[in-house]
């Protein structure tokens, strides 16, 4: 499966790698949709990793296509569920009681793995010990700079914020605390004249 | 810009001898007013002076930074040393005036941590008496593990283990005694960040070990101040300053060149912190790199020395100082 | 002397105003006639007396009416003042280092009394008066940080160091030059910058960054930033862009020199002692083109620093549209003589203009 290329950006923008293992007695591996192909991967080159392993499986859209093959992979413990939001009672449990020395492995969309990166660095992991590799679509998590409110799968410049209704533009200045690129008024100094949309990345 | 530039008068009120090698200093401000506070594994760089000779080096505060009466540092005597402790166990008496510099941190706390787990060997055990004083204004939990040679030896484990029992873990070496390290490690809740300071061996130890136990490097702190060391003189040309100074056999590159009047920046005076690295411009001989800041490749390279803790044998050194 | 404080407005109606006395002590920030960004730091140890270099925390006629702009900010936005929790000693850290300057610089507005952790603040300005414990939060009615920070002027920007980095942990940011705390609380020095243009490729940052890691207790330092704003809007905030930024169109060339204003920051750095923290009070001042103008050498040196600007500078800075009304403005106070070095007034010196 072929794997998008970010085009290069600043320092705040996250840059993602592809997984490999580490040292560790423990791993926690929260995949998402196209990210199972990743976890694939991961597995093929690192033997011992899955006695050891947690997977949480997010289907997203690709719903149990890899379901089968996820199951077979061994890890000590399989979890599969419909969305981020229903897994993360099972990650903030998992977490609770871990310990130092656990490899956290997140791959999937970058709305996913910045809302899961949150929650392994409120528990005590810091950011650059965290793999990520970006697998399935590039929508953006976005979060509206004026009314706070998070619009999620945004595919164009600008948007509509799905809160306050304001045009924004997308800039890839981005936030781990809020897991989101931020967006700015596009029409503030001209109201009403708004920029044609075009898909991001194009 | 130095920390040097920013010192305080103070006067020693008290010396206490609280092992058969480590001695304890109060200092208090010479014009009576309150010291200035710092941060728990603070170290301050005291200046003495010997006869013809200045040395400076760093110790670390290990008073309660709450307490602004006095700072209080411990001296382990090191007869193959330079001198700088025998001077402090010798020479200083209560009620002599000294130069310290203000505090400055290079080991501090991490104050996102869920909970702090120390190790301690033998001297080490000085920045964590001042964090340790931190921690309980803020309420904040650790752990102590602390390895010294002998119960004899082991400065202030009596009080630490009457004050902190439970939290303090006294090991000792003629007992055979040893911290179960990798157990420790593995043990250790998520958010747990680990501080180390030592001897150099108990420091890659625990590096290591906590490393290969898959702890991130961000979670791993250590302090290691490198004294420098003796060795034979030899002579240094400074470029930028136009001075030809000869470093004595119990002197630093550093402590020569600021004997001839040569500002270099230093912090920690150990070859830890970057701050008195100097390009090298011409080099005829073999540089002997002790400091833990540079690069191999910048120590291989020849092109860069640490004046506080490195040498030099050979014919010709120039630096651009 | 004693403070006159002006009772004026930064929003809405706009009554702000510079008296003589301010103008005259105001921070120019250009030291030549032309303008490249750089680091240009400096050491904080006060400066010529009654400029705005000469105390730790400078306080001018604005003290009042900037504190009841930021009160406003903050009943409709508390997200302008967050801190993270493990900030809290840093928030007090800040607390005595801003209580023990004011009262010792300014003696006759402000009193710290201290009795072991039992302290006792009066600020006569804004009538305050408190009795609280330090490290208690319990006995003040706001954490440290942002009690202390609604009684000084300027945004202020607390950093934790760990990692050989700089991490943007803590604010107040009510006056902002366009960027948001509560989007950018969390981040490093360089992901917090990441922003500027070109400021990966100038390397600036990595020096910058360098140098404030070193920046000790007992050696400060300070340097200026200017930005330009039209209207003497202080919460020129990302938060509400959408209702400001209609204001940049209000420009024209009868009221340019009335309506644009220069916006300088006087941007410090202190060591926090108990914490290890480090503090970037980033206090702006604000003044109208036609008050600039008055300084012969002032008016000639902006004509020829804006004129000359990149134009990715000029966008940056949020002005590219305005730029030639603004420099077309700012030619009539130029008669192209020579300017001194430094960025002092001079008005004794420096020739009259010609027109």
């Amino acid at each position: 499966m072929s794997r998008f290329k970010f085009p290069p950006s600043i320092r705040s923008r996250p840059v993602y790698e592809t997984l490999a293992a580490r040292d560790g007695k423990s791993h926690l591996i929260i995949a998402e949709a196209e990210g199972a192909e990743a976890v694939f991967d991961l597995a093929k080159n690192a033997e011992n990793l899955m006695a050891h392993a947690h997977i949480i499986y997010i289907q997203g859209r690709s719903g149990d296509v890899y379901a089968e093959r996820l199951a077979s992979l061994g890890a000590r413990q399989f979890y599969m569920g419909p969305s981020y939001s229903a897994a993360l009672p099972r990650l903030r449990r998992v977490l609770s009681d871990a310990k130092m020395g656990l490899q956290a492995y997140l791959t999937g969309t970058e709305g996913m793995m910045g809302q899961a990166m949150l929650e392994l660095t409120s528990a005590g992991i810091p950011h650059t010990a965290i793999q990520c590799e970006h697998r399935g679509s590039t929508a953006r998590r976005m979060q509206c700079v004026h009314c706070k409110g998070i619009t999620e799968d945004v595919t164009t410049d600008p948007f509509v914020c799905s809160h306050c209704g304001l045009n924004l533009f997308v800039r890839d200045h981005y936030s781990r605390r809020l897991a989101a690129f931020q967006g700015v008024c596009v029409d503030a100094e001209d109201p009403g004249n708004v920029p044609d949309q075009v898909e991001i990345y194009q | 810009m130095s920390v040097g530039e920013n010192k305080i008068a103070v006067t020693v009120s008290d010396i206490t001898k609280i092992t058969p090698l480590v001695t304890q200093f109060r200092f208090v401000r010479t014009d009576g007013e309150a010291l200035p506070t710092f941060s728990g594994g603070a170290h301050t760089v005291v200046e003495m002076i010997d006869g013809a000779e200045t040395r400076l080096n760093p110790y670390s505060l290990m008073s309660d930074p709450m307490d602004q009466t006095a700072y209080m540092i411990s001296v382990r005597r090191d007869d193959q040393g330079r001198g700088g402790s025998l001077f402090m166990h010798q020479k200083v008496a209560v009620g002599d005036e000294m130069m310290i510099s203000l505090p400055v941190n290079l080991f501090a706390l991490d104050l996102r941590a869920s909970k702090h787990l120390m190790i301690a060997g033998g001297i080490g055990i000085t920045p964590f008496l001042s964090q340790i004083h931190e921690l309980n204004a803020i309420a904040g939990t650790f752990e102590l593990h602390y390895a010294s040679q002998s119960a004899e030896l082991a400065a202030f484990a009596d009080d630490l283990m009457r004050r902190y029992s439970g939290k303090v873990h006294v090991y000792f070496d003629d007992l055979g005694q040893k911290i179960d390290l990798a157990a420790l490690l593995e043990g250790q809740p998520l958010g747990t960040h680990v501080y180390v300071c030592g001897p150099k061996g108990m420091i890659d130890w625990v590096r290591k070990t906590a490393h290969d136990l898959g702890w991130p490097r961000e979670a791993i702190h250590y302090e290691e101040f490198l004294a420098p060391q003796s060795g034979k003189p030899f002579e240094v040309t400074l470029a930028a300053s136009n001075k030809v100074i000869q470093v004595g056999e119990h002197q630093s590159l550093l402590e020569a060149m600021e004997a001839a009047d040569v500002d270099a920046p230093y912090l920690c005076r150990g070859g830890a912190c970057g701050q008195c690295e100097t390009n090298v411009i011409e080099s005829d001989g073999e540089i002997i790199h002790r400091d833990h800041w540079l690069e191999d490749d910048d120590k291989k390279s020849g092109k860069k020395i640490m004046p506080c803790v490195s040498r030099f044998v050979g014919k010709t050194l120039v630096l651009d100082r | 002397m004693t403070l006159q404080f002006n009772d004026e407005t930064f929003r809405d109606d706009y009554t702000f105003t510079n008296s003589q006395r301010a103008i005259d002590r105001f921070p120019f920030p250009f030291h030549e006639d032309s303008y490249m960004y750089s680091v240009n730091m400096e050491q904080h140890q006060g400066g010529p007396k009654g400029s705005v270099y000469e105390n730790r925390f400078d306080v001018d006629e604005h003290y009042i009416s900037e504190m009841k702009d930021r009160a406003q900010v903050l009943a409709e936005d508390p997200l302008r003042c967050q801190s993270l929790p493990h900030m809290n000693l840093a928030g007090w850290d800040l607390l005595e280092l801003i209580m023990v300057s004011k009262s010792e610089d300014y003696p006759d507005l402000f009193e710290l009394h201290r009795d072991g952790n039992n302290w006792h603040w009066i600020n006569r300005p804004l009538g305050i008066e408190d009795k609280f414990v330090f490290l208690d939060n319990a006995s003040l009615p706001y954490g440290p940080m942002e009690y202390i920070t609604r009684q000084t002027q300027g945004d202020f920007a607390v950093l934790d160091q760990r990692d050989e980095n700089l991490w943007l942990d803590a604010g107040m940011i009510t006056t902002q030059a366009d960027w948001s705390l509560d989007f950018d609380i969390g981040m490093n020095f360089f992901e917090w910058h990441a922003p500027v243009p070109k400021a990966n490729e100038m390397g600036i940052f990595i020096r910058a960054l360098k140098f404030l890691l070193n920046v000790q207790q007992g050696t400060p330092a300070r340097r200026l930033n200017w930005t330009m704003t039209v209207n003497p809007l202080l919460d020129t905030s990302p938060e509400n862009y959408h209702k400001w930024g209609v204001q940049k169109t209000g420009l024209t060339p009868q009221n340019v020199g009335s309506k644009q204003f220069l916006r300088v920051e006087l941007q410090t750095f202190f060591r926090l002692p108990r914490s290890n923290g480090l503090v970037f009070p980033i206090r702006c001042y604000l003044i109208a083109l036609e008050d600039i103008v008055t300084v012969p050498k002032w008016g000639r040196r902006l004509h020829r620093v804006l004129r000359d600007i990149p134009d990715e500078l000029a966008t940056y800075k949020g002005f590219i549209d305005n730029k030639p009304m603004i420099v077309d403005y700012l030619s009539k106070f130029d008669d192209g003589q020579p300017t001194s070095a430094g960025i002092w007034p001079e008005k004794d010196s420096e020739p009259e203009l010609v027109v």
